[in-house]
């Protein structure tokens, strides 16, 4: 018998597939057009050959018989499953009937344009959005909690994202001699077997304490890390900036902060008025002096100087002005105003966050903080790896700063083994995202002054190019300012896994007049569209993928019946609401985003991945002191000042707090003692399995079989007090609702807290007639708040609410 | 003399994340069907004095591992070991593989059936 020839092709991971952010490269064996297996490629810098299970497993995921693989459109009332497979362009046709129709009515902004997490879906989210005119792109989960926060919290301070170096930059890895291992790596709220997220390959973490690392792990939970830190901080959940600043604290008292970034790098030297308790301004004592400018003092001549932040040098020269001290200064209006400078009043507030202190607040007892946090400090490197819980919490920023200020003040940014700026793979940006324009956007400013939220919160209106998604939420019910009338709903699924408070997600989707959706099975979510489009997974489709370096292609490898990639199914749509739109075809839209490259797409293909060249802005290191940071090429940052910002200037000019402090969670047994009589466990979620992606995966069998029911963690002593045995069905309930589990009895989480799954949907139930895949069985979302985000309109509480259990 | 090019399966435990890819692995390069697989992951609890805890992932060979001898004989590793993320799984002689064992703590050497 003559054998089947076969194809090896070489391709890039993203979702749709996996579930995560991809990044890893495989050879697809083809043959007849059929996926026979798939491998990681060991030429792959990303990855050495490695792969996770859910990509193993993607023969299981493409040839599944629930795969969705026709259009489909809803003929009876929404809910009840009664679909009709029609052709491509029927549903095309259908779709731009509908949506043309709800735009001539209601403008374009009342479609909202709903995503889930950072898949190879954004950029044509995007660009279907805006070509047919709507602002309104929603990341779907509340507080838009997860990763655009943290970024765009780093964009405000120092004006660019960085991320734990794993010499990812580089082609040789660990052997690359500019690399070198970071002595101390702290691990904050990310367990490693579980998935890839934010970007970054987990195990790049095992890899470098296969190197020598040593590992401070922050996490209430006894995670994989935590079992094997130098120093495991088990936090209370929520306390996470009270315990930064406590790390501050020990890292100033102690004098482990590099002075020579802290005068030249950061706004340290930057006089504060203490009449006001704002930044003093050069407007504020020279009559035709700007507002962008600073000003600090000058000890020698005992004058102030001015910052200017035009050239980022001091009017007149001073090399270091002073760093800490009080000074008068005349303002315009006459007054001789007390100053002192940035520094002292961070170190101020700091300390106000003695290790005694925070041990109260955290529950971690002082002296590990103080040990910790020395080790953290004399660590040479030593860098910080953040995972989603970050967040998950309404004072998202002000961690964030607190946690940034720690690697800025001990030295450790842009350092081989530190936090390297993690810039687009040669500036190539496809869309929007915090920090960026890219080059799909809205054909005009005006355009983008609809989208919901922009007016009410600062980083909304210069970061993330979103909607706010709990305002956006709201205006469905409100209808204020202006109605919402439909959703396009792609690779997202808010009744099972992104929504908070799913059951008014339900009555959300009702309300619309037009739901089209988008993904590669049913959903319950898909079950309240009027359009079911069929997606293609990555191996399905051609695609570009710049989301940090190496820019990489996606190869297509096969086809699935009448799936389409997101793309694909966005730009036919998109060509049909913009009369104007710019681009002929997907691969003329290829081409111009990787154009500063200098390759075309068909190029690009044949190398899979390439990385920038030494001196580009995305290769790293020591970028800021090289001028390849701001567009004027100046030695510095991306931020207003120029500067780290130890004091924002930004969230100063938004009315928030300019520098980083802790605020206890709103729904705590600190911060609710009532609710805590009634409902004395914390209750954290969204501990990752390593075979789930979110509600993704629980149809693929050989990944279902190793984590087969929504799991919730009970330590054995409170097990013991409720009566619950290991492997019983247990009820995890509060004042919002209740949620069924089976109960895991282990050691891993803490006496007073329990850990529920995420994600979870039954696929081998119903669908139709309302029974939405048993939705509400094990949906711990049921008992999560919207609307519970941080005055910048960031974070939610979903790592740190109130619960009771009881055997079901 | 034969007993000298005896295979065998290393496994650091101290790296083992319990990924579940060798799991998956094998289960694709053989086509299993769900719930059989050449290798099993066990997730350990150690209970240590001070009420201090060790977690512990350990993959274990199972009746049908044949070390990938399909793929070993065309010089390809195993395809748990191939693509384990935390490289922590060697295949090799059992002679090599116990020599490497004395230069490490908390390993596992294997000789399935």
């Amino acid at each position: 018998m003559k054998r089947k020839e076969r194809k090896l092709i070489k391709t890039t991971t993203w979702s749709a597939g996996p579930g995560c952010h991809g990044g890893c490269g495989v050879i697809a064996h083809i043959e007849d057009g059929r996926l026979i297996k798939i491998e990681g490629d060991k030429e792959h810098p990303w990855n050495q050959g490695r792969l996770c299970a859910r990509i193993l497993a993607m023969k299981q995921y493409i040839e599944h018989p629930s795969r969705l693989r026709r259009p489909m459109i809803n003929t009876g009332e929404r809910g009840k499953g009664k679909w009709k497979e029609v052709s491509w362009d029927e549903a095309f046709d259908y779709i731009e009937k509908k949506m043309k129709a709800i735009r001539d009515e209601y403008g374009p902004e009342s479609m909202i344009f709903a995503m889930g997490t950072g898949r190879d879906i954004g950029p044509w989210i995007c660009m279907l959005a805006y070509a047919y005119g709507s602002p309104n792109v929603m990341f779907a989960l509340s507080g838009n909690a997860c990763y655009s926060p943290r970024i765009a919290a780093l964009d405000t301070f120092q004006g660019d994202y960085c991320v734990f170096d794993a010499a990812q930059w580089l082609q040789k890895r660990y052997d690359e001699p500019r690399f070198k291992v970071p002595e101390c790596m702290i691990v904050w709220g990310y367990n490693i077997h579980a998935t890839c997220p934010d970007n970054l390959f987990g195990h790049w973490i095992v890899d470098l304490m296969k190197r020598g690392t040593k590992i401070i792990s922050i996490d209430p939970r006894l995670s994989w890390f935590a079992s094997r830190a130098k120093y495991w901080l088990r936090i209370r959940p929520g306390t996470d900036s009270a315990l930064a600043m406590g790390f501050l604290y020990v890292i100033i008292k102690e004098g482990l902060y590099d002075k020579n970034f802290l005068n030249n790098w950061t706004n340290g030297a930057h006089l504060i008025r203490k009449d006001t308790n704002k930044l003093l301004r050069e407007s504020d004592i020279i009559p035709e002096g700007k507002n962008d400018n600073f000003v600090a003092w000058d000890e020698k001549e005992k004058r102030p100087i001015v910052w200017d932040t035009s050239i980022l040098e001091y009017r007149p020269y001073v090399k270091s002005p002073m760093i800490t001290g009080n000074c008068k200064i005349k303002t315009i209006d006459g007054k001789l105003v007390v100053c002192h400078t940035v520094w002292d009043a961070f170190c101020k507030k700091v300390f106000e966050y003695d290790p005694e202190k925070v041990s109260i607040i955290t529950g971690v007892p002082a002296k590990d903080i103080i040990e910790a946090a020395r080790f953290y400090g004399k660590g040479k490197p030593a860098s910080i790896h953040w995972g989603v819980p970050i967040d998950m919490t309404p004072n998202i920023t002000p961690l964030c700063h607190a946690i940034a200020s720690m690697w800025a003040l001990t030295g450790n940014l842009d350092i081989p083994g530190g936090n390297v700026f993690s810039r687009f793979a040669f500036d190539a940006v496809a869309y929007a995202l915090p920090g960026a324009e890219g080059v799909i956007k809205l054909k005009s400013k005006e355009q983008d002054l609809p989208r919901i939220g922009a007016d009410k919160y600062g980083p909304f209106r210069k970061f993330i190019w979103r909607c706010q998604t709990d305002t956006a939420f709201e205006q469905i019910f409100t209808k204020k300012p202006y109605p919402i009338k439909g959703m396009w709903i792609q690779t997202c699924n808010p009744l099972a896994g992104i929504g908070m408070d799913p059951k008014k997600w339900e009555e959300a989707l009702k309300r619309l007049d037009f739901v089209v959706g988008v993904d590669l099975f049913m959903t319950p979510t898909m079950e309240y569209a009027d359009v079911v489009l069929p997606a293609a997974t990555f191996l399905e489709k051609d695609g570009v993928r710049s989301w940090w370096v190496p820019l990489q292609s996606i190869n297509k490898a096969l086809s699935v019946n009448e799936c389409k990639s997101d793309a694909e199914i966005n730009f036919e749509l998109a060509k049909r609401f913009d009369p104007d739109f710019k681009w002929n075809t997907l691969e003329e839209l290829f081409d111009e985003i990787i154009k500063p490259s200098g390759l075309k797409f068909k190029e690009l293909k044949e190398k899979v991945w390439v990385f920038p060249p030494e001196g580009h802005p995305s290769h790293p290191y020591h970028r800021h002191e090289k001028g390849l940071l701001r567009p004027d090429r100046r030695p510095g940052f991306q931020t207003p000042s120029g500067r780290f910002e130890l004091y924002s200037i930004l969230r100063e000019e938004w009315g928030l707090e300019p520098m980083p402090f802790h605020e206890e969670p709103p729904f705590t047994p600190i911060s609710r003692p009532d609710l805590a009589k009634d409902y004395p466990l914390i209750l954290s979620t969204g501990r990752r399995s390593p075979v789930y992606f979110y509600s993704e995966h629980r149809m693929i069998p050989w990944l279902r079989h190793l984590d087969p029911d929504p799991v919730v963690e009970i330590h054995p002593e409170t097990a013991k007090e409720y009566g619950i045995t290991n492997g019983e069905w247990v009820f995890v309930e509060n004042w919002m609702g209740r949620a069924r589990f089976k109960a895991k009895v282990t050691p891993v989480v803490p006496q007073w807290m329990v850990m529920a799954a995420h994600g979870w949907w039954f696929p081998e139930k119903k669908g139709e007639e309302n029974e939405l895949y048993g939705v509400w069985e094990s949906n711990i979302n049921q008992l999560i708040p919207m609307n519970a985000h941080g005055k910048d309109g960031l974070g939610a509480p979903i790592k740190h609410l109130l619960c009771k259990i009881y055997r079901a | 003399m034969e007993e000298k090019g005896i295979k065998g399966l290393l496994i650091d435990y101290e790296y083992c994340t319990g990924c579940y890819t060798c799991v998956v692995a094998c289960a694709q390069e053989y086509n299993w069907p769900e719930g059989i697989s050449g290798i099993k992951v066990m997730e350990i609890v150690e209970n240590l004095p001070g009420g201090k805890h060790y977690l512990v992932y350990l993959p274990f060979p199972t009746e049908v591992c044949t070390l990938c001898a399909s793929r070993t004989k065309k010089g390809l590793e195993p395809a748990c070991v191939k693509h384990c993320m935390a490289g922590c799984m060697k295949y090799g002689t059992i002679s090599e593989l116990a020599e490497e064992m004395g230069t490490k703590k908390r390993m596992v050497l294997y000789r399935p059936r």
